[in-house]
């Protein structure tokens, strides 16, 4: 069966006045239809940027693609023109962000916002679009929906204002929905609610989700894979279980350690020392090395292969060599008996 | 709304109050007496004179007079012209200080705005060079300058346009564009800039992830929101197209008001120098109430009005 | 598969030093370092530079070199087209041109620095006082500084020149009575900005006392928008004082400056044109390069702007 969504070996880069930025160096990952498919990584891994990509939103130049595809339905949007791009965002692919406070244009009503997608891809007239305007904001849980759509994104709160960004986003029932970090930027109680409404939503609607999210916590509730990128590239990817019970990548096994747990309240948060490589000069070998505790001679200029745990796990780390001492992961990366996935 | 307003006309009327009593007093100190050139002024003359304009009362009864006919619109005589009324004076000029800087006001916002759009969606390409260049020249070449400029391009060397004076629509090309230059190179720096803060802005991202083309993009999501710094520069646009037009009206001999002020400050006639500075006074202050209720219906953050008024 | 050329030796721990990833990651420069470094990339800037400079050197060495003195009256030979002998012409009372133009820019530049720096003593008073200190004392500072501000610039400078004797320093006190406010609300912004960070606090808990807060830590991190503000204060100032002129109301007569000297110019405007073009195109030249390194300064001082 032909996949959704395909990104192959896809690398992005930045010209910047001091040097070429790798932004992402060869990733390659799928999407079915239906799924929600978690990428995770700390700030300047590369997520968003892949994300944005996706919908060829990156400003190229500075950006530019230096190789690899991104094949939608099996039509390479690497490929596409500007124009044809256009006809495929918020049609096929919409995209939510991070921060509902700056997403919003200020001097439009949230009504005008969702209809021009509308009008652009589905013909309909103001009229129309500002009914199926009104019917989105009742689907995404804005009271008062009527009222609520002629009124500008300042007199909406932060949790609205993400809330009326997902109406945009679905406005045409696209296929695909990249949500950017979309709980971030909101209050832990608010953000609980936005992601029971993406998954609510997607039952209702069938739109595969990609969301990018540096919080694990964000992904054990939301998703049903996850890929794992450091250094723009994907270092582990399985389903939600394998990453949380059988990680085996020493990055996810930091990343784990640094998430809070309920149940280990009394044990410190770990957290992962060093910084992130400087992707204007990328490691040759793995890009964790420098801060990995495992960390071998080979690591340091050889990036390792994936090795496939299963049908849906890989992982890319040299330990799972045979020559490799064994290793065990950290008592703090276990996660306990607590249900992970909702 | 209505409280809005009056709290704004009170603020003014209090405004006034302090520029006619500095005004007043400033007058009051400047060297010598206003009849001090007349030379063939007798003693017995001058003291008619002093009698005749109310000089010789105590300053203070002085001051509240002149307060008293000033908010009355009622500036007294001039000095120098005998039998002319400040007010008349101001009457007869300024309307066509009012058609030259409504000219300048609308070439410099059109002119300049283009150019800093076009600057910042050619950001860092040719378009945006040129326009920049532009804005800079127009920055460095005083009014004056680019007065004389024009003067002697358009008028002396090809005669293509009337040099000076005020009396159709081809009079006011040439002092309009001088008197323009200035603020419509200041408008371009400043629509540039804030454009490509806009393009640059979340929303435009989410604009574009609709799949709106480049140019819905650029023009209906960016531009209003890049212009409202320009509409908080029209405060500034308006005091200097004012004091501009104090040169621009002298070199092109056009009779408006900055070229009597000028007059005045010249011949020093004082009850035309304060008769002047307070009707200019109130020309800005109301300008300025008229931009902050025009930002707030351009910027819907803003509430100039309370919520019963808003639509 | 490629795998298989490593040897067992490759498998064995590597010796990281974590201190070393600590560091941050890109080149690391200081503030000024990589400032001075985008300032000196911008062309233009550096151009304005040297044209400030010569200009300034001119200034000294023009009238000398030109043979002629700014003041010497010559009947014989007025309003001359410029030649070997006269440079740039002579004017209606046949004084040397040349000589007469850089006589201007000496007063020219004068006004223009001394307004700028006059603005300067009185704005980081005015602004650092009322910023570190705060509360009321900054409300009424800043109150007054508002009112002031109100009033346009040109109209009290012109009103100040009627009542004032003519004279240089007339004009410069004229232009400094309301120009110093732009200049102590830029400080004021910073200041606030910077009263609530960190090292203030830390320098305070070491009981260092407000002057020396004021002047050893808060002007030196202020310095950056108040340099650029200075930069565009001088254009400004020589600006105005040419728009003064042309009123009459510039440097009183022995004294010239570019001002003075294109208002006498306009007059000729028909038959000499060059009487205007050479104290007109320095204007423009000054203005413009001090414009241009203004703005190089702030683009290289706020690399966001770029």
């Amino acid at each position: 069966m032909s996949k959704l969504l395909e990104v192959k070996d896809l690398a992005i880069y930045f010209d910047t006045y001091q040097a070429e930025v790798q932004a992402v160096r060869g990733v390659s990952f799928e999407l079915d239809e239906k799924e929600t498919l978690a990428i995770v990584g700390e700030s300047g891994s590369g997520k968003s940027v892949t994300a944005q990509s996706l919908m060829r939103l990156t400003p190229m130049p500075p950006g530019k693609f230096a190789g690899g595809s991104i094949l939608f339905n099996g039509e390479d949007l690497t490929k596409k023109s500007e124009s044809q791009m256009e006809s495929i965002r918020g049609k096929d692919i919409s995209m939510i962000f991070q921060d509902p406070m700056t997403s919003l244009n200020p001097t439009m009503t949230i009504g005008k916002q969702i209809a021009e997608g509308l009008i652009k891809h589905q013909n309909m007239s103001k009229k129309e679009a500002h009914n199926r305007g009104v019917e989105l904001l009742k689907l995404v849980g804005i009271p008062n929906p009527e009222k609520r759509i002629n009124q500008y994104p300042h007199e909406y709160s932060g949790g609205m204002r993400q809330r009326a960004m997902i109406a945009i986003a679905l406005a045409c029932n696209p296929k695909v929905l990249i949500a950017d970090e979309p709980t971030t930027a909101l209050d832990v109680t608010i953000q609980a609610q936005i992601l029971d409404l993406m998954r609510d939503l997607q039952q209702k609607t069938g739109t595969a989700i990609i969301l990018i999210t540096h919080d694990l916590g964000v992904v054990a509730n939301a998703a049903s894979r996850v890929a794992v990128m450091y250094g723009g590239k994907i270092v582990e990817t399985g389903n939600v279980d394998e990453i949380f019970y059988n990680p085996k990548h020493p990055y996810t096994w930091g990343l784990l350690s640094s998430m809070p747990k309920i149940n280990n309240g009394e044990e410190e948060l770990q957290a992962i020392p060093g910084s992130p490589p400087d992707l204007a000069d990328p490691p040759k070998g793995c890009p964790f090395v420098a801060r990995c505790p495992y960390a071998m001679k080979l690591c340091e200029n050889h990036m390792p292969e994936y090795t496939n745990l299963s049908d849906t796990q890989k992982t890319a780390c040299w330990l799972l060599d045979e020559r490799a001492p064994e290793v065990e992961p950290p008592e703090s990366a276990i996660v306990g008996g607590a249900k992970v996935h909702g | 709304m209505a409280k809005y307003l009056l709290k704004r006309l009170v603020y003014i009327i209090v405004s006034l109050f302090f520029i006619i009593t500095i005004t007043f007093f400033l007058m009051q100190a400047a060297p010598g007496s206003p009849f001090a050139s007349e030379r063939a002024l007798t003693p017995a003359l001058e003291a008619q004179m002093n009698e005749a304009y109310g000089l010789n009362e105590p300053i203070h009864v002085q001051y509240f007079n002149y307060l008293f006919s000033a908010f009355q619109f009622d500036f007294g005589p001039s000095i120098k012209y005998v039998g002319q009324d400040v007010t008349e004076i101001i009457a007869r000029s300024f309307p066509y200080s009012l058609i030259l800087g409504v000219e300048a006001i609308l070439i410099a916002l059109s002119i300049g705005v283009l150019l800093g759009v076009i600057a910042a969606v050619k950001h860092n390409k040719f378009g945006d060079y040129t326009a920049m260049v532009i804005a800079v020249l127009g920055i460095s070449v005083p009014s004056f300058i680019m007065a004389t400029i024009l003067q002697y391009i358009f008028a002396i060397k090809l005669q293509a346009l009337p040099i000076a004076r005020f009396e159709s629509f081809a009079h006011t090309i040439l002092p309009a564009v001088a008197l323009a230059t200035t603020p419509l190179a200041f408008i371009a720096r400043l629509m540039r800039s804030s454009m490509l803060d806009v393009l640059h802005s979340d929303y435009i991202k989410t604009a574009k992830s609709k799949g709106l083309s480049e140019r819905v993009v650029t023009y209906k999501h960016a531009l209003r929101n890049a212009i409202l710094p320009v509409v908080s520069y029209l405060g500034p646009l308006v005091v200097s197209i004012l004091t501009g037009s104090f040169i621009i009206e002298k070199i092109f001999g056009i009779p408006g008001l900055g070229n009597e002020f000028v007059v005045s400050v010249t011949n020093r006639d004082y009850t035309v120098i304060m008769g002047t500075t307070v009707f200019f006074s109130v020309l800005l202050l109301v300008s300025i109430l008229l931009v902050d209720l025009l930002y707030g219906l351009v910027d819907p953050r803003i509430k100039v009005t309370d919520k019963g008024a808003s639509k | 598969m490629a795998q298989s050329e490593f040897k067992q030796a490759d498998f064995e721990p590597l010796q990281v030093d974590h201190a070393e990833s600590e560091k941050i990651v890109g080149k690391s420069t200081s503030y000024w370092k990589d400032a001075w470094r985008r300032f000196r990339k911008n062309k233009l800037a550096l151009a304005g530079v040297v044209i400030i400079v010569l200009l300034g050197i001119m200034s000294f060495i023009g009238g000398p070199i030109s043979g002629h003195t700014y003041d010497g009256n010559d009947l014989l030979n007025v309003n001359q087209s410029p030649s070997a002998e006269h440079w740039f012409g002579t004017d209606n009372l046949g004084r040397d041109v040349f000589a007469r133009t850089w006589y201007g820019a000496k007063i020219s530049l004068f006004i223009g620095l001394m307004a700028a720096l006059i603005d300067l003593v009185i704005g980081i008073i005015w602004g650092s006082v009322a910023g570190f200190f705060g509360g009321k004392v900054d409300e009424y500072m800043m109150r007054v500084a508002d009112v002031l501000y109100g009033v346009p610039y040109l109209l009290v400078v012109i009103l100040l020149m009627v009542i004032l004797p003519p004279g240089l320093w007339t004009l410069i006190i004229a232009m400094t009575i309301t120009g110093w406010i732009n200049m102590a609300r830029i400080v004021r912004g910073q200041v606030l900005q910077l009263r609530s960070e960190e090292y203030v606090m830390a320098s305070r808990s070491l009981g260092a006392s407000n002057s020396r807060l004021m002047f050893k830590h808060l002007v030196p991190n202020t310095l950056g928008p108040i340099l650029v503000t200075l930069t565009l204060t001088i254009p400004t100032a020589i600006f105005t004082e040419a728009f003064l002129s042309f009123l009459g109301l510039g440097v009183p007569a022995p004294l010239a400056s570019w001002g003075t000297m294109s208002s006498d110019g306009l007059s000729a405007l028909q038959y000499y044109p060059s009487q205007l073009f050479f104290p007109a195109f320095f204007i423009c030249l000054t203005m413009l390069a001090f414009n241009v390194i203004g703005d190089g300064m702030r683009d290289a001082l706020d690399p966001k702007e770029r």
